[in-house]
C-alpha cells in the first residue's frame, strides 16, 4: 500500500490529526535537508513534501520564494531531490514523502521518465501547483501506472462541480488552499475554512490537510478541527533563511523545535 | 487537443480549442484559486465578445482615442535604398501612447468594467503596456497597480515617470531576473491575493486561457486594417508580413487575419542579443524548447533540468524567456518562420530608419525592420512587405544616448 494511505489510515484509527511539513530541497544548502528530513520525523512529523526549487515559483510569497533562490544558487533540480529522497529511504522506509512543485522540471523530464525514476527512489505522491485537472490528466495515469498519489489543490474559489470532479481524480489525500493568496500569506479566515471544508467533507471520503497560512500549533490545531491535518511550510523556510549563515547542526536543532511545537499544539 | 501536425486544411480561424489548447501549446496551467476567475473572465469574454454594444464601444475607442485606423505607409525612399521589395510600415507608433500595446488595454478595460472591478493591475517590460494600462485604467476611474522587473525600471526610467503621472503605482520587482518574466510571477501572485475585485491585464499573448485568445482578438483589428490598406493601396495581399516577437501581441495582431491566406508569407524576428549561437539572447521560438511557464504551454528558454534562464536583448520589451502559445503552434505548423536579429543589427535599422525616413523606432520594432530590410533586398521590386512598426522609440532616447556616450 502506498505509505501516504497507510500513514492516513493509522492517524484516522488513533484520532490523530496528520502534520504534513513542508521544506525546500537543498535550502539553504543541500547539505542540511536529509538531516533536517529525519529530524522532522523525530519531532513527530507525519508526512513530508520536499519543494523542488523552480526560478519562476508563482504561487509562492516571498519566503518560500528566497528558500527556492537559495537552493538553486547550490543547482539543486529534480534529478538531485529524487536522489536526496533515495537517500532517505535507507533510514527511513515509513515516512511519506511528497515532491511538491512546478510543472516546468517534469515536463523537461518526461513524465513517462519521472514517474519511474520518482517511484524508484521511494518517492509517494506528487503535488503539482500549476497542474489543474484539467492539464493533469497524462501525469495522472502515469502516477498512477507507478502507484504515486497526485495530490490535487481546492480552493477557496472552487465551486463545487469543481470540487466533484477534482476529488474523483484525487488520491491520497485532498489538499485545501485555506486562503486566496500565496504561501505564507497572514490573512487566515478560520470561518471560511471551516464552511469549505464543510462542503468538501460531503463529497469524497479522501483525507482532507489545509495548508497556507499556518505559522503555530494553534492555527494548526484549529484548520486541523475540521479536517484531518495541517500543512506547514513558511515558517520552517523563513528559519532557514535567517540561520543559513550558521551551522548544519543549529539549523537542523531549529527546525525541529518549530516542528515539536506544532506537534504538541495538535495534539492538544 | 488537437493532433494536426500539418498547416493544409487548417481553419485558422478556430483556434484556440474551448480549453484554449492550439494543438500542445497554451491551455491553463495555474493554481486551483485562479481558475474560477478564468472561467469567469472567459464567461464575460464570450458573451460580449459578440454584442454589438461592446464592440460600438471598442470601435469608439479605437477611433476617437486612440486614432485608428493607423495609416499604412510606403517607405518608399527606403524601399528604394534596400532596392528590392516595396516595404511599408503599419503605423502602430502613431497610436495614442505610442505603441501597439493600447488596442489590448482599452479591451481588457472594457471588460474590466464589465466585470465590475475597481482596480486592474498590469506586468511590463519596457513599459510601454504599463503606460497603456495605466492610460486606460485612469481614464475609467480604476485604481492600477504596474509590476516591473527592477532592471527595466531602471532601463526604461521615462515610462515608469510617465505611469506615475499617469497616476499608476509601478512596483519594481526584486525577485528572480529582476526582468518581465519576474514582473508576471508578481502580477500573477498579486491577482491570486486580490482576485475578487481585482482584474489581471496582460499585455501580450502570453498567460493562461482566455487571455492569448482575447489579447490576440484585440490586437487583431492591426491585420484587419493592413489588409484592407493593402488591398486599397496595391490592389493585392502583401506578400510578406514581418513583425518583432516578444511575448507575440503584435506579431498575431499584424498576422492573424491573414493566416487563411495561403499566398501571404509571414516572418517573427526574435531578439537575437550577442547572437543566438552565444546563447545570450530572447528567442525561444529559435532556441528554445516546449515547457510550462505562466499558464501556459510554449517554446521556453531553459536549462536541462527545466529552470527558465536569463535572456538578454537590448530592448526590454523583447526580453522575455517565453512566446505566446498560438505562435509556438504556427512555428511547429510551419505556417510562420521565426527567426532571430541581434543587438546590433536592430540598432543599425533603427538608426537607418530613423535618418531615412524620419521615423524613429522602438528598439522592439527595430527588429523587425532589420529583417525586413535583408528580406527586401533579395526580392522583386513588384513584391511587397509590411512591416509592424510596432511602437515608436522615444521611450529608447536614453539607451541610444547611453550607447552613444552622451548624457542627457
Ligand atoms: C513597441 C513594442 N513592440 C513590441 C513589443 C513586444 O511585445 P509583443 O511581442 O507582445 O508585441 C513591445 C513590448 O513592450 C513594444 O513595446
Amino acid at each position: 500500500m502506498n505509505r501516504i494511505t497507510e500513514r492516513m489510515n493509522a492517524l484516522k484509527a488513533s484520532s490523530r490529526k496528520a502534520f504534513v511539513a513542508y521544506l525546500v530541497s537543498g535550502d539553504p544548502r543541500p547539505s542540511v535537508t536529509l538531516e533536517a528530513m529525519h529530524e522532522l520525523v523525530r519531532q513527530g512529523v507525519d508526512i513530508i513534501e520536499l519543494g523542488i526549487p523552480f526560478s519562476d515559483p508563482m504561487a509562492e510569497g516571498e519566503v518560500i520564494q528566497l528558500g527556492h533562490e537559495r537552493a538553486l544558487s547550490h543547482n539543486v533540480s529534480l534529478t538531485s531531490s529524487m536522489a536526496l529522497v533515495k537517500q532517505f529511504r535507507e533510514q527511513n522506509t515509513q515516512t511519506p514523502v511528497i515532491l511538491m512543485g512546478y510543472a516546468n522540471p517534469i515536463e523537461r523530464k518526461g513524465y513517462e521518465t519521472f514517474a519511474d525514476s520518482a517511484s524508484d527512489a521511494g518517492v509517494d505522491g506528487v503535488l503539482t501547483v500549476d497542474l489543474p485537472p484539467e492539464e493533469a490528466r497524462d501525469l495522472n495515469e502515469e502516477l498512477q501506472r507507478v502507484g504515486l498519489h497526485n495530490i490535487f489543490l481546492l480552493a477557496p474559489t472552487t465551486t463545487p462541480a469543481r470540487i466533484h470532479e477534482i476529488v474523483s481524480m484525487a488520491s491520497g489525500f485532498v489538499y485545501y488552499v485555506s486562503l486566496k493568496g500565496v504561501t505564507g500569506a497572514g490573512h487566515l479566515d478560520l470561518n471560511s475554512v471551516k464552511q469549505k471544508l464543510g462542503e468538501i467533507r460531503k463529497m469524497t471520503d479522501l483525507p482532507l490537510c489545509v495548508g497556507f497560512g499556518i505559522k503555530d500549533g494553534a492555527s494548526a490545531k484549529a484548520v486541523s478541527e475540521h479536517g484531518d491535518g495541517a500543512v506547514v511550510g513558511s515558517v520552517f523556510v523563513d528559519k532557514m533563511g535567517k540561520l543559513a549563515d550558521k551551522s548544519d547542526e543549529e539549523i537542523i536543532k531549529a527546525v525541529g523545535e518549530i516542528a515539536a511545537n506544532i506537534r504538541s499544539g495538535l495534539d492538544n | 487537443m488537437n493532433d494536426l501536425t500539418s498547416a493544409e486544411n487548417i481553419d485558422y480561424s478556430c483556434f484556440p480549442d474551448e480549453h484554449g489548447h492550439f494543438g500542445i501549446y497554451g491551455g491553463r496551467f495555474v493554481s486551483e484559486t485562479l481558475i474560477s476567475a478564468l472561467d469567469e473572465l472567459a464567461a464575460i469574454y464570450k458573451k460580449l465578445k459578440d454584442d454589438p454594444g461592446f464592440q460600438a464601444e471598442f470601435d469608439k475607442d479605437m477611433a476617437h482615442y486612440v486614432g485608428r485606423p493607423s495609416p499604412l505607409y510606403h517607405a518608399e525612399r527606403w524601399s528604394q535604398e534596400v532596392g528590392g521589395a516595396q516595404i511599408y510600415f503599419k503605423r502602430e507608433d502613431l497610436n495614442h501612447t505610442g505603441a501597439h500595446k493600447v488596442n489590448n488595454t482599452i479591451g481588457q478595460a472594457l471588460l474590466a468594467k464589465y466585470s465590475g472591478k475597481k482596480r486592474v493591475i498590469a506586468e511590463t517590460g519596457a513599459g510601454q503596456h504599463g503606460v497603456a494600462s495605466a492610460t486606460v485604467a485612469t481614464r475609467l476611474g480604476l485604481e492600477c497597480e504596474v509590476f516591473m522587473g527592477e532592471e527595466d525600471v531602471r532601463r526604461q526610467s521615462l515610462n515608469v515617470y510617465r505611469m506615475k503621472l499617469l497616476g499608476a503605482k509601478v512596483t519594481a520587482v526584486t525577485s528572480g531576473t529582476r526582468t518581465l518574466k519576474d514582473a508576471m510571477n508578481e502580477a500573477m501572485r498579486d491577482w491570486v491575493t486580490n482576485v475578487d475585485d481585482t482584474f489581471y491585464i496582460i499585455g501580450t499573448v502570453a498567460g493562461p486561457h482566455p487571455y492569448p485568445e482575447l489579447v490576440r482578438d484585440f490586437q487583431s483589428i492591426i491585420g484587419r486594417e493592413a489588409r484592407q490598406q493593402s488591398l486599397n493601396q496595391t490592389g493585392k495581399l502583401p506578400d510578406v508580413l514581418v513583425a518583432c516577437v516578444g511575448g507575440g501581441s503584435n506579431a498575431i495582431g499584424l498576422f492573424h487575419p491573414f493566416l487563411n491566406d495561403e499566398s501571404v508569407r509571414m516572418v517573427g524576428v526574435e531578439a537575437g542579443g550577442d547572437g543566438v549561437e552565444t546563447g545570450r539572447h530572447a528567442a525561444p521560438l529559435n532556441d528554445g524548447v516546449p515547457g510550462v511557464l505562466h499558464g501556459g504551454r510554449t517554446y521556453l528558454m531553459e536549462d536541462e533540468n527545466g529552470q527558465i534562464i536569463d535572456t538578454h536583448s537590448i530592448s526590454a520589451g523583447l526580453d522575455y524567456p517565453g512566446v505566446g502559445p498560438e505562435h509556438s503552434w504556427l512555428k511547429d505548423l510551419g505556417r510562420v518562420d521565426y527567426v532571430a536579429v541581434t543587438d546590433q543589427e536592430a540598432l543599425a535599422a533603427f538608426r537607418e530608419v530613423t535618418l531615412v525616413e524620419g521615423i524613429m523606432p522602438a528598439l522592439e520594432t527595430s527588429h523587425a525592420l532589420a529583417y525586413a530590410k535583408k528580406l527586401a533586398k533579395d526580392m522583386p521590386k513588384d513584391q511587397t512587405i509590411v512591416v509592424n512598426l510596432s511602437g515608436r522609440g522615444d521611450k529608447d532616447i536614453l539607451t541610444m544616448a547611453d550607447l552613444d556616450n552622451i548624457t542627457l
